[in-house]
């Protein structure tokens, strides 16, 4: 490729011919500030639609300032990126948004990680010179992500990830000029949309005009109302994550700290959806070998292949995009739920707590989570059996208003009998891992012998679409996995042409499943922090001594004492769900 | 999402008007023209067709029929109103005569009457400044009209009135 010699910041530099000033400053060190524009490099997917003008820098010879996110070096060019007139320009173009933003900092749930905040803080503005009008849009409240588009600067972040990476297309700028907003078709409100809230656009929101529907207040009353018993569950990806919240190098296991910190802020019950995930496994892959086994004997009636049902945003988006595939998926419910499920009946029943007095409360990496728990399958007499699903981000801000040092927390084990996990539960948390988990325990009910090996590495790693064929003693197991809905479609649309080569496919919505979840510390597009997370999910694994989960020992006993045996009448009931059509 | 509930009749020839430009998202504002120059309007149903047609979201169709001022997603009056908003028509007054036109029929910028004679939307520039400002009923222009005249425009409309001439 041609190379192109030029200077900037009196360095001389040479990169292939077709980079943008901003790539190229980054090359040597040089940080210019951007607000619109987001790389995905992993994902091959760039938002740069030069319209916040924050990234201006001066070239030689030029008589405009030069926006460095789309604009590509020429050869020979001098480029001065803080020099007082770029950087004079940027405070102005800076003064003119804010001239048209809320000053809401003190009460805005972006707040201390807001993109605008910071690049205000850093350009040191103190006064906005400009008073214009402002923009008033009426707040949009769902289930899950609240949007607020008085605080939207357009940078279009928002419909690259739904429209280009998940493929959903509920976001588009609609209108013209000072009425432009992002929003879903006809101004309809995102709950009545094809929104999956898988919360993606919210991960990659620079402001406070996406946020996640804030529930810490509802569980701090809970946990101050003494007439309730208030458990948690926490979801695998969550302790690969939540370190980066208090200044931890991202891919820290905080397990141990976690349920330190939980049990500090007053839970009864400390408990892990690990554990759920176990049983998820013994429902989901006792159903796709009896399915299997009657595909394999030759049945024509049998739905082939099946699909992992334990994502609620994917749920939400073949209900929607797929409803004639609704029969695919596994009936399995999600761990979350299926904890939800068995906490108020078995476990409310084993300590004696009438399930209205008993509050669910789970820390998710999700956004979708909250949607799913609302979902109104998942209650008993309008009684939710997931009371608060609360995201990472939630978690680490209730533990900071609790003034707990996070870092200095001893580290504490989950309570017993719903915290008990296997490695398989845990690598839930990332893509490729309940495949990986289901194969464990499937081969061996299905061979009746022991797996010679318990890595499957052929099922890991972060391309977006990848499959492998395991050798079931002699059979071998087509299995497919996506993750993010753009590469899902993919697979579903081969399933419709009936030309899927699978007999077992896991989707997760996240790029990255759910260590890449909404609801995680903000990541700002470095796809290496999801690497970092994922090894630290894998050794987590490795580091248990039971890593199949049809051998953790507390589902064995809740199978004895409970449910009977996966499948059963009772195991239907509770751990099984079925899907509508909303085209 | 709103169930599609258009005649027939109606789906068949947005179908066939995608067809006519193969289907590309690329033609998609050609594909609104043709189809609002034969009903008139734009309406939920109608995009959500031809996202389909066009295998677009329907968010991205209904952003670009809210770009263009041209687009309207209303079933025009039997006498669609427009108003010049361009610079030109503007500085002269446009916009009283906007308000008296709103004044008079009771609506809105992009509302019908309710008898559906009327309807009124502004556009950019037409390209008769020497006229401004100016305002088309239909396809007829009235060059340099004053809010006084509004009234009698009007008229000129309403069942069982002569036609007043203006200069
Ligand atoms: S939550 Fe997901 S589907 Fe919904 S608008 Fe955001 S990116 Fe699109
Ligand atoms: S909602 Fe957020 S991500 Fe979307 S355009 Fe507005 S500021 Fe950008
Ligand atoms: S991949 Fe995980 S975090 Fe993302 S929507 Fe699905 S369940 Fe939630
Ligand atoms: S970051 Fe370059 S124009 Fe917005």
């Amino acid at each position: 490729m041609e190379k192109i010699t030029l200077n900037i910041d009196h360095k001389n530099i040479e990169v292939p011919r077709g980079t943008t000033i901003l790539e190229a400053a980054a090359q040597v060190g040089i940080d210019i500030p951007t607000l619109c524009h987001m790389k995905l490099h992993d994902m091959n997917i760039e938002n740069k639609p030069g319209g916040c003008r924050v990234c201006v820098v001066e070239v030689k010879g030029r008589r405009n300032l030069a926006p460095a996110c789309c604009t590509e070096v020429a050869p020979g060019m001098e480029i001065s990126t803080h020099s007082m007139r770029a950087v004079n320009a940027r405070r102005t173009i800076l003064e003119l948004i804010l001239s048209d933003h809320p000053a809401d900092c003190l009460v805005c749930a972006k707040s201390g990680n807001c993109e605008l905040q910071d690049m205000a803080h850093q350009m040191g503005i103190r006064e906005i010179h400009y008073q214009g009008a402002q923009t008033h849009y009426r707040e949009d409240t769902s289930p899950a992500i609240i949007r607020e588009m008085d605080k939207c600067i357009r940078c279009k972040r928002c419909e690259t990830m739904c429209n280009e990476v998940q493929t959903v297309g509920v976001l588009s700028t609609i209108n013209r000029g000072f009425e432009a907003v992002v929003s879903p078709a006809f101004e309809m409100n995102l709950d009545h949309s094809v929104c999956t809230y898988c919360g993606q656009c919210v991960a990659v929101c620079p402001t406070g005009a996406l946020t996640e529907v804030d529930e810490t207040g509802a569980v701090i009353r809970a946990l101050s109302d003494p007439s309730k018993t208030v458990i948690v569950q926490t979801a695998p990806a969550v302790r690969a994550a939540l370190g980066e919240e208090f200044e931890l190098e991202a891919g820290t296991l905080v397990t141990g700290k976690m349920v330190s910190a939980l049990r500090r802020l007053g839970f009864d019950y400390v408990f892990d959806t690990d554990f759920a995930a176990d049983l998820t496994i013994m429902e989901e892959g006792t159903e796709l070998l009896s399915r299997l086994g009657k595909y394999l004997a030759g049945d024509k009636e049998v739905k082939m292949p099946i699909l992992t049902s334990c994502c609620p945003a994917w749920v939400k988006f073949f209900e929607h995009q797929f409803p004639e595939l609704k029969d695919i998926p596994s009936t399995a419910r999600s761990p979350q739920q299926m904890f939800g499920a068995i906490a108020k009946t078995y476990f409310a029943d084993k300590i004696g707590v009438k399930r209205e007095d008993l509050v669910v409360v789970s820390i998710m990496p999700c956004v979708a989570k909250k949607y799913e728990s609302s979902r109104d399958e998942f209650a008993a007499n309008g009684n939710p059996d997931v009371d608060y699903a609360l995201t990472t981000r939630e978690l680490a801000s209730l533990i900071n208003l609790s003034n707990i040092d996070f870092k200095s927390l001893p580290e504490e084990d989950f309570d017993q009998p719903l915290g008990e996990s296997t490695g398989a539960g845990v690598i839930f948390g990332t893509t490729g891992g309940v495949i990986e988990a289901a194969v464990r325990t499937a081969y061996e009910i299905q061979t009746g012998k022991t797996l010679p090996r318990l890595d499957f590495h052929e099922l890991r790693g972060m391309e977006g679409l990848r499959k492998a064929t395991i050798d079931f003693d002699g059979t071998p197991i087509n299995i497919g996995i996506a993750h993010g809905l753009g590469n899902a479609r993919k697979l579903l649309e081969e399933i419709k042409a009936g030309k899927s080569e699978f007999h077992a496919i896991e989707i997760m919505s996240c790029p990255g499943g759910c260590i890449g979840g909404g609801g995680q510390p903000y990541h700002h597009g470095d796809v290496e922090i999801l690497k970092k997370r994922q090894k630290a999910i894998y050794s987590e694994d490795k580091n248990k001594t039971l890593r199949k989960s049809h051998e953790n020992p507390h589902i064995k006993k809740l199978y004895e004492e409970f449910l009977g045996a996966p499948m059963s009448e009772k195991a239907h009931h509770l751990l099984h769900t079925g899907y509508f059509d909303r085209s | 999402m709103t169930k599609i509930k258009l005649a027939e009749k109606t789906i068949e020839l947005i179908k066939s008007v995608c067809t006519q430009f193969g289907n590309k998202e690329s033609e998609l504002i050609n594909v609104l023209h043709q189809i609002q120059s034969k009903l008139g309007y734009l309406p939920a149903e109608v995009q959500e067709v031809i996202a389909a047609e066009l295998n677009m979201s329907v968010a991205k169709v209904y952003g670009v029929v809210t770009f263009y001022s041209f687009f309207t997603m209303l079933p025009q009056g039997e006498h669609p109103i427009s108003i010049c908003m361009g610079t030109a028509c503007y500085v002269r007054g446009g916009e009283k005569v906007l308000h008296e036109f709103k004044r008079h029929l009771g609506i809105e910028v992009g509302q019908t009457t309710a008898d559906g004679k009327f309807s009124l939307s502004c556009l950019r520039c037409v390209g008769a400044c020497g006229l401004a400002p100016v305002v088309l009923v239909g396809e007829k222009v009235y060059g340099r009209v004053s809010p006084q005249q509004v009234s009698k425009i009007i008229a000129e409309y309403q069942e069982g009135c002569v036609n007043v001439q203006t200069a």
